[in-house]
């Protein structure tokens, strides 16, 4: 059973300058203040565990994937 | 305030929020309120025999939210009544945008109105609480409504509570969650969702967040039903809109219009131009500009929606072509990114880095990358902050560029045109960051 994962970005908690553009560069890069900007929002699979890593690796768990 | 002129005689259809203020030419207090329209209607709130419940009519009316978003207001209700929890209702009052007074003036000349559309909405949601929310330092307004709210009291004419505050008047203070957040004894600054307001807002019970105009039609279509309402307005957007109009019209002031009213319409019943135009600010400082061209559009999502424009909160500011564009959204752009409320990084340092790309751009003080640096920079604000504060200034600036292109090409090439030497036009408050936000 799988499901659609959509990646986001709690704006509030997020510190910037952060390891998720550089453990999954193909879906985050970060603007000229070393802030996230989302390439794409959709997960594909074969970047799930690439994304897992990345949330698992945000310091101040503001990035997520959710479900749908 | 201005109060618009009363001897105007357009058609009844259009006049409904502001009719007692047109007939009489005073506010009206609950004894005019409640001679000219009786007692709140709550107990039909629920539905009876003679008529449907409230969230049914409020659906066949077709009312929408009347702050901005313009969101079903049936819908809203729905979702909090089939909230787990005792329901609250908040009347967001705030009116942070500059260029709008029309709830600080149905407020002034309706208390009564739009405080019964609160008191239905509770009733029609299962709430036992009413918190009307203010911003501080209308200290006038303030004791008018406490007034207001006792002279119901001592005619035990509610049976829901009623309660005024008055918060920290900033920009994204009227945001939904930053009014929660405050009455839950935090900031009101906005809130990352989820969980969503409707869900779990004040004391984490469900909570119903409506403007207060939006609530002041409830009180309406409870007490005449969705045909009456749907006299008014287009078949996609039915009603009347309260609209801010001023810049340069004659007589500036709060209007009421029906939904689909041509645009150069709208300004004659202020009075007309008073000079030629060059452009109209639509929807307030987070919309946009659309060249005077276009003034016989109808003021309606449906038919602004292709200009990339919205009615939004109903302002219309009138830009003389005395005027210059690029310095007018400078002077607001600025305004916006002190206002934003420095939780996002991407609003926080976002929006001034773009607010001081226009302001270089509109002193005619650009160099080479300009354009493409502040195109990227208003490209990267929308949807990269916990509310739509980046998005309404990304919004803004796109639409400046695109009205106001010969200019940008002028003041590229030549510097500043002769208009931007000028002193400003527009009433735009101090680039001042919020006093406090508690
Ligand atoms: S790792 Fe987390 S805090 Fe750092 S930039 Fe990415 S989302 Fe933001
Ligand atoms: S986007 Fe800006 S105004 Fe909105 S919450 Fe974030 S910092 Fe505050």
């Amino acid at each position: 059973m799988t499901h659609t994962r959509t990646l986001r970005v709690d704006r509030i908690a997020c510190t910037g300058r952060g390891l998720c553009a550089e453990l999954l560069p193909e879906l985050v890069d970060l603007d000229e203040w070393g802030y996230p900007v989302l390439l794409r929002t959709t997960v594909p699979a074969r970047l799930r565990g690439h994304a897992r890593r990345a949330v698992a690796a945000c310091p101040v768990l503001a990035l997520r994937t959710d479900r749908g | 305030m201005n109060a618009p002129a009363r001897t105007a005689t357009w058609h009844a259809t259009d006049t409904r929020l502001l009719s007692g203020w047109y007939a009489t030419g005073r506010p009206a207090d609950l004894t005019d309120h409640l001679r000219r329209y009786g007692t709140p209607p709550v107990t039909a709130a629920h539905g009876n025999r003679h008529a449907m419940p409230l969230i049914r009519a409020l659906e066949a009316a077709g009312l929408t939210g009347r702050g901005g978003a313009g969101f079903p207001t049936a819908r809203k209700l729905r979702a909090v009544a089939a909230g787990r929890g005792r329901p609250v209702v908040v009347v967001n009052a705030m009116e942070s945008e500059p260029a709008s007074r029309k709830d600080q003036f149905l407020l002034a000349v309706a208390p009564h109105l739009v405080l019964d559309g609160a008191v239905l909405a509770a009733e029609a949601v299962g709430a036992d609480t009413v918190h009307l929310c203010v911003p501080r330092g209308r200290s006038a307004q303030y004791w008018q409504l406490s007034r207001a709210m006792d002279e119901r009291r001592d005619a035990c004419l509610d049976e829901v509570s009623l309660r005024l505050h008055a918060l920290p008047h900033a920009y994204v203070s009227s945001e939904s969650t930053s009014l929660v957040r405050w009455l839950d004894g935090g900031e009101a600054r906005p809130l990352g969702a989820p969980p969503r307001s409707h869900e779990r807002g004040v004391g984490r019970r469900p909570t119903l967040v409506h403007n207060a105009e939006t609530l002041a039609h409830l009180a309406l279509v409870a007490r005449y039903g969705p045909g009456w309402f749907r006299q008014a307005g287009t078949a996609q957007e039915p009603g009347t809109t309260l609209v801010t109009v001023s810049g340069a019209v004659a007589a500036p002031g709060v209007l009421e219009v029906a939904l689909g009213t041509p645009l150069a319409t709208v300004l004659d019943r202020a009075g007309g131009p008073a000079e030629p135009l060059r452009a109209v600010l639509l929807g307030g400082f987070a919309g946009g500009w659309l060249p005077a061209r276009h003034l016989g559009i109808p003021l309606s999502r449906q038919a602004l929606a292709p200009l990339g424009a919205a009615p939004g909160a109903g302002v219309l500011v009138a830009l003389p072509r005395s005027a210059c564009g690029l310095t007018e959204t400078a002077r607001i752009l600025a305004y916006l990114a002190a206002q934003s409320a420095g939780q996002c990084g991407p609003c926080r340092f976002g929006l001034p880095a773009a607010a001081d790309d226009f302001a270089a751009l509109a002193a005619g003080q650009a160099d080479q990358l300009l354009l493409s640096r502040l195109r990227r920079r208003t490209g990267l604000l929308p949807d990269r902050g916990a509310c739509r504060h980046p998005d309404g200034a990304a919004r803004l600036a796109a639409s400046a560029l695109g009205c106001f292109a010969d200019d940008v090409e002028h003041h590229l090439t030549h510097g500043a045109c002769p208009a931007a030497h000028r002193p400003p036009r527009l009433p735009v408050p101090p680039a001042t960051p919020p006093e406090t936000w508690r």
